[in-house]
């Protein structure tokens, strides 16, 4: 060390950088490295030198708490006066916050347990870089899950379904379906983590997720969530290179890596597809200002960009995910069929579904040619005549689920939008069944693995989804009315038709606006009208 | 192919084994041509119920709400055990009927195609 008392020379960001991820780092001698990195090997991946480790962003810890700092401040300004302006009245209409409950409730969750994901990858690579990568990441997701929880506790002030999203998440059935998908991905080796979440999701689909969500928000005039949406999108695109960086570099470090990632990118494409299940309905049926529909944000995002992307990487010798082909014949029902199961089941859900209005339904003609008025429409006319008649459709079964992605069986045949896709598997003597044979191959891939899934229909049926102090015996006891209660689903506020929801009654009597806002529609049931 | 895991011999607890259901086992249903019903359904049944229960009794109570349904002739259905096409005994039960814990039953009504023959 020098002795020399003159003020040390300031290092670059390129010096600082490698100070950080490699002077920072050490071979350890008192235990074996590979006692002390337990977990980066039986993946079968192979890395002959963490040293080639590239972040093109170089980002140092002091920088990094310079620039969230300022994020931070500028975020909780925007939401506070958001809060003192009762910002959540300008919204569209009150139909939009059933996609936010969706958004807030099924994805604030994952963002913990990416935090939670990355913590983990972090230590359990011997690479220095890529432990600070992930550990930066890490703290983004934290960041994230908390700006996210203040504003399900601010729209929870005045709207039904928000009061208790972290219970519900490990309980309530279609929050499996996201919830599944993370714990597939942290149950994986570190390395199938970071392909899977930093690449397969975050660079290959986060666009969809994104793009859409925080477009519709900003048109559907709701400032909070486009303000996190823009805080969280400088972050998003340190955390896309990390995945296009993670992907590269594995594949550069040993060729018998590309058929391990190749089998990932196959994996968690088909993983991460299924779960924008959610986004294509939110996109086409929940937002009262519709931005562009999910097979345009489908052709745009990924067949093009994602296209693009591939081609790009098939000098390392990877293809496009399998069954890419399959979401493309996909793109103009799934948005459909998954509205279904909502509308089917919302009596069972903490959110509110409804017919769309003649406009929308004229909107949705014209995006699906091919497939809204033939097959959809008249579904959806009869359903509003029921429904006019005091008759509104539920559906009083429970659905079959697909073993795998765990969403209702409402997927149809790749050649054949009239048919429901059934798949099965055998395996030590008991039938698995799935939704399409994306979900099928990934399960005949590892079955020791999601024989365990948590199914919630099954569950119920085994009697796991009651309350302690329920009585199953009991002559008048209600098997629905008490899952009901161990979801923490308040009945006739939280989920069933939104023509009859508190939600609306209040919107109409706080504000004085019309309940469907996002077109000329008019007020029809007997919610009362404000005065 | 099998598991890739930290140990060897990994293997995930079943948790949907059929002595999990309390007697009864699962069964799986669906309508062909009638997706008004979002998917197929899921229910626990006794593996001593006769087929003709099943027919008579379980599946209208699953699908009369159907403007279909009055016009099913339940003598005329086409039954498939997954997706083969089979002859159920209706006086026998289900298990003799083939159709063990977590089969699949998909039923096709010749002629009903849902509402405005749109397969709803």
């Amino acid at each position: 060390m020098s002795t020399n008392n003159a003020a040390p020379k300031k290092l670059s960001i390129k010096d600082n950088y490698a100070m950080l991820t490699r002077g920072l780092g050490w071979d350890t001698t008192y235990q074996p490295m590979d006692k002390v990195f337990p977990y980066d090997k039986f993946e079968g991946i192979k890395v002959h030198d963490w040293d080639k480790w590239e972040d093109p962003f170089r980002l140092t810890m002091d920088a990094y708490w310079k620039y969230q700092g300022e994020k931070e401040r500028k975020l909780y300004a925007i939401i506070d006066a958001f809060q003192q302006n009762n910002g959540q009245f300008n919204v569209t209409d009150p139909r939009y916050i059933n996609a936010l409950k969706l958004f807030l409730t099924g994805v604030s969750p994952l963002e913990y347990a990416a935090h939670r994901g990355f913590a983990l990858a972090g230590r359990n690579f011997r690479g220095a870089g890529a432990r600070i990568a992930c550990q930066m990441q890490a703290i983004d997701e934290l960041r994230h899950a908390q700006t996210q929880v203040h504003t399900i506790s601010h729209y929870n002030k005045f709207f039904n379904g928000f009061h208790d999203f972290k219970y519900m998440h490990d309980r309530v059935w279609y929050l499996s379906v996201p919830k599944s998908y993370f714990e597939d991905a942290m149950s994986a080796g570190p390395f199938e983590f970071v392909t899977a979440i930093s690449f397969s999701f975050e660079y290959v689909l986060t666009n969809l997720l994104f793009m859409p969500f925080m477009s519709g928000a900003a048109f559907n005039g709701d400032m909070a969530t486009v303000t996190f949406g823009f805080s969280a999108q400088s972050d998003e695109s340190r955390h896309m290179t990390l995945g296009l960086e993670v992907v590269k570099f594995l594949l550069e470090q040993d060729p018998d890596n590309v058929p391990i990632i190749q089998k990932w990118v196959d994996k968690w494409f088909w993983r991460g597809y299924r779960l924008l299940t959610l986004v294509a309905m939110m996109m086409d049926y929940m937002l009262p200002k519709r931005i562009m529909s999910w097979q345009e944000a489908w052709e745009t995002y990924f067949e093009k960009n994602g296209g693009a992307l591939f081609h790009d990487l098939e000098r390392y010798g990877i293809r496009m995910p399998r069954y890419h082909d399959v979401a493309m014949k996909e793109k103009d029902r799934i948005s459909h069929e998954a509205w279904g199961i909502f509308y089917n089941y919302t009596h069972a859900a903490a959110l509110h579904t409804w017919i769309p209005s003649d406009d929308e339904m004229k909107w949705l003609g014209e995006k699906y040619p091919n497939t809204f008025d033939k097959l959809y429409r008249p579904r959806l006319e009869y359903w509003r005549e029921q429904q006019q008649a005091g008759n509104r459709f539920y559906n009083n079964t429970l659905p079959m689920l697909c073993q795998l992605c765990q969403i209702p069986m409402a997927f149809t045949e790749p050649d054949d939008p009239t048919k429901i896709c059934y798949r099965e598997s055998d395996y030590l003597g008991n039938k698995y069944h799935f939704c399409s044979d994306g979900c099928k191959d990934i399960f005949d891939n590892e079955p020791e693995k999601y024989v365990q899934a948590w199914l919630p229909v099954h569950q119920i049926y085994q009697g796991n989804c009651f309350e302690k102090d329920a009585d199953p015996t009991a002559a008048d006891f209600n098997p629905l009315a008490e899952v009901m209660r161990y979801y923490h689903i308040n009945v006739g506020e939280d989920g069933h038709e939104f023509e009859d929801s508190p939600d609306r009654k209040n919107w109409l009597r706080w504000t004085g606006k019309p309940s469907h806002g996002g077109e000329k529609t008019p007020e029809t049931g007997h919610a009362e009208k404000a005065t | 192919m099998s598991v890739i895991a930290l140990n060897d011999g990994y293997q995930g607890e079943v948790k949907d084994r059929e002595e999990n259901f309390h007697g009864n086992r699962l069964l799986f249903i669906g309508w062909e041509d009638h997706l008004m019903f979002c998917a197929p359904h899921c229910i626990p049944v006794s593996p001593t119920m006769t087929f003709a229960t099943l027919a008579n009794e379980v599946i209208p109570g699953i699908y009369s709400s159907h403007p279909d349904w009055d016009k099913v002739a339940i003598g005329e259905i086409e039954w498939f055990r997954s997706n083969e096409r089979f002859a159920p005994e209706f006086g026998r039960t289900l298990g003799e009927n083939g159709l063990q814990h977590k089969a699949v039953i998909r039923f096709r009504t010749p002629g009903l195609t849902g509402i405005n023959g749109s397969c709803s």
